[in-house]
């Protein structure tokens, strides 16, 4: 019971970090229907973004408070990073938009290998290690063979999460930009001839979808404590899978799929095999495609001719 | 109405506020990451090195590229078909391939020629069988990428199966490289066959990410079914082939002392660089003569447009299954070669950056020019090989400075340069399979492709 308590905790702390990743490749997949394979080193990218502000901050301006920093972290990385995504919108997807149907994921690939080398050559080979912050733990439990713990960086995941998750909720939802995202992704054309601008349009799906991958890069900096430039492709697996699992294209099934996936990895290590447990977010993705395409809440695609 | 000059901006003025603009972000972009450099100091902790030049360097670079495709001239389209004169002009490339394929076939020895027995190792290994083995593999994939249209990312598991085929049954039955060659091309197929029969009803980016996911079942497989495959450590001492049953060794019984010639290794790689040659124009030539096939044009026009195969009786799965199949076989060709080669395998050869380099190979060569991808594969693994030599960029820019770490940031952004300016890739005309009177090429700008 303690085991699968504590698993539970863990299993939702990464399932929200995926599910903000998942967002991303949701978002993108529902606007252009293209598969942004290069997301998941987006995320990877804004990790390190936030590395290294938060070393600037203690170094340069000698700021320690742990929380302060957080939040500048947090905000910077994900301006940054949404800068990031913006030019690489610009630089290798806007052009593909009348190209036939696999060049724009071609072009993903082909950026996502450029940013892991990128980071790589940039910041070195060897795994960074941040010293930790939010270590404080509560104990749920007592007295049993095992005590289960819920710690500060968790709490504060998962709040992040929330938060973040309810703003961009007020985003698509209530905001003239939303309205466009939503128009966008109904009907595209339509849209521009009812004076959607569908290229800025697309440009702020892409800046909104980065900064919410790059709070998962800070927090999920601040749990491992330790980043690598080849992190972008498996935790970018496991989003996509998430999103595909919640239904490509919906927003509220990007969440659900990343804390099912969260989920599903935790339990799978704790009870079967930690040594497979990539194999069962790579198996989920494969049967979910395979048998069931349009995923929870996904609307099944119609093929026009 | 006419003073309207002064309002609208010049052409030469908004290129340079874009070209300002774009220097303005990439420098800002540089912030970060490349100005400053996390590294740990002498009791493991984390400390920023200070590299601020590096943001004007990325601002002005920039600013230059951003100038530099304004005033490009824009491409003029040209004629999708060729006149007698350009037809006649294309003799000249057949000249040059035929002097290519001699310059190949020669290669070894002139190789020998030039810097003698003991500097040859390296250039036949490096420049020959190294870059041959990538020859294969991007014709290998060019049949499912290129002619049947199916983006597989996880082509590297069937290179992966052949290899592991051969290291298996050599190391445990002592079966011979010359039987195992067919069976790791079989099971190859085989498993292009298992795997690729679910996966098939799904449209392209679907069945590139669930050909991704089971590239990486397949190596994480490898890493942990330990009893079978000896995990990450790999399976060592893979036994060597023979020429006709005379193995290259030293002795009365070896391969020199047959023929009476002075014992070298080099014999050995000649013959390891004859074997691989030898194998790559088996896939080109199967290639080119399935292209006449019914199965091959079934293949072609799946590329073009799988609705339009589909109302004309083609049977769609088969079609596929039967590219994922052939192109698996070769892999598997190529991986058991590979393993002969290295005497060694382990997972990490198989990772999810061979699979993305031999997809790099053959879209940036051409989706289905045979002679594009060999180009692509000598370019990308000559160049990256050459990348070792350059030593002397050390001296520019200091001891850490390790040319080989930029190949795959090239590859990445050379795919993405590619698929912005020639989608197609570099060798983009088609060749028709069916034609009414004599051949002609058709151009990039005349097919539209892609809606399966």
């Amino acid at each position: 019971m303690e085991v699968f308590l504590q698993q539970l905790i863990n299993g939702l702390t990464l399932g929200s970090i995926y599910g903000l990743i998942a967002i991303g490749y949701t978002m993108v997949f529902g606007i252009i229907g293209m598969v942004n394979f290069a997301h998941g080193d987006v995320f990877m990218l804004s990790a390190f973004i936030g590395l290294i502000l938060f070393l600037a901050l203690q170094q340069f301006l000698g700021l320690h408070s742990a929380a302060l920093s957080f939040l500048i972290v947090l905000f910077l990385s994900m301006a940054l990073t949404g800068l990031w995504n913006y030019a690489i919108e610009r630089a290798a997807y806007r052009r593909l938009r009348g190209s036939f149907r696999l060049a724009p994921l071609i072009s993903a690939i082909g950026m996502s290998i450029f940013l892991s080398n990128f980071v790589y050559v940039a910041q070195g080979p060897r795994n960074k290690a941040l010293p930790g912050s939010f270590d404080e733990v509560i104990k749920l439990t007592h007295g049993g063979a095992y005590d289960v713990t819920l710690s500060y960086k968790q709490i504060l995941i998962v709040v992040v999460t929330a938060v973040l998750l309810a703003a961009f909720w007020y985003v698509v939802q209530r905001t003239p930009l939303g309205r466009a995202q939503r128009a966008c992704e109904q009907d595209a054309k339509m849209a521009a001839l009812l004076g959607v601008d569908v290229n800025r349009t697309i440009a702020a799906t892409f800046v909104i979808g980065a900064a919410l991958a790059a709070v998962a890069g800070v927090l999920y900096l601040l749990y491992y404590g330790v980043v690598n430039a080849a992190d972008g492709f498996v935790p970018g697996v496991k989003a996509f899978t998430a999103a595909v699992l919640g239904g490509i294209g919906s927003i509220p099934g990007a969440v659900i799929g990343g804390l099912l996936i969260g989920l599903i990895e935790v339990f799978w290590s704790a009870y079967f095999s930690a040594d497979y447990k990539d194999v069962a977010a790579f198996s989920i993705l494969a049967i979910t495609l395979i048998f069931m395409p349009s995923g929870l809440l996904g609307r099944p695609e119609v093929e026009k001719v | 109405m006419m003073a309207t000059g002064s309002d609208a901006p010049s052409p030469a003025r908004t290129a340079l506020v874009d070209a300002a603009k774009t220097g303005l972000v990439a420098g800002l972009l540089a912030f970060p990451v490349l100005a400053l450099r996390a590294e740990p100091d002498f009791s493991n902790k984390l400390v920023l090195q200070q590299r601020w030049s590096w943001m004007l360097v990325a601002a002005i670079a920039g600013f230059v590229l951003r100038l530099l495709l304004a005033l490009a001239p824009t491409a003029k389209p040209k004629s999708a078909t060729q006149t007698p004169t350009e037809r006649a002009a294309r003799k000249g490339p057949k000249i040059f391939a035929a002097f290519g394929l001699a310059i190949i076939a020669a290669w070894p020895f002139l190789v020998l020629l030039v810097v003698g027995p003991s500097g040859a190792l390296k250039w036949i290994d490096n420049y020959g069988v190294q870059i041959l083995i990538y020859v294969m593999l991007g014709w290998g994939l060019n049949i499912v990428v290129g002619l049947a249209g199916l983006l597989d990312l996880g082509y590297v598991a069937f290179y992966a199966v052949g290899a592991y085929a051969y290291a298996l049954l050599s190391t445990t039955y002592g079966v011979s490289f010359w039987l195992c060659l067919p069976v790791a091309g079989i099971l190859a197929a085989f498993w292009g066959i298992l795997l690729g029969f679910p996966v098939l009803r799904l449209r392209g980016d679907y069945l590139a990410i669930v050909t991704l996911a089971f590239g990486e079942i397949i190596r994480v497989v490898l890493i942990n079914f330990s009893a079978l495959t000896n995990g990450d450590a790999g399976i060592a001492s893979i036994p060597r082939a023979t020429f006709f049953g005379l193995a290259f060794v030293a002795g009365p019984r070896g391969f020199d002392a047959f023929f009476g010639l002075p014992f070298s290794p080099v014999h050995r790689l000649i013959f390891l660089y004859y074997l691989i040659l030898v194998l790559a124009l088996v896939t080109n030539m199967v290639t080119l003569r399935l292209r006449r096939l019914p199965i091959g044009r079934a293949w072609e026009a799946l590329r073009e447009d799988e609705i339009a195969c589909r109302s004309l009786g083609i049977d769609t799965t088969k079609t596929k299954l039967t590219a994922f199949a052939l192109g698996a076989m070769f892999g598997g060709f190529a991986g058991a070669f590979f393993a002969v080669r290295q005497g060694f395998v382990s997972p990490s050869s198989f990772n999810f950056t061979e699979s993305a380099t031999i997809l790099a190979i053959v879209v940036l060569g051409g989706r289905g020019s045979q002679i594009g991808v060999a180009a692509a594969a000598i370019v990308i693994i000559g160049g990256s090989e050459l990348l070792r030599e350059l030593d002397f960029l050390k001296y520019v820019f200091g001891q850490d400075f390790d040319p080989t770490q930029y190949r795959m940031l090239l590859v990445g952004l050379a795919m993405v340069v590619m698929m912005n300016w020639r989608p197609r890739g570099f060798v983009s005309t088609r060749e028709p399979s069916i034609y009414l009177g004599a051949s002609k090429s058709i151009g990039a700008d005349l097919v539209q492709e892609g809606r399966g």
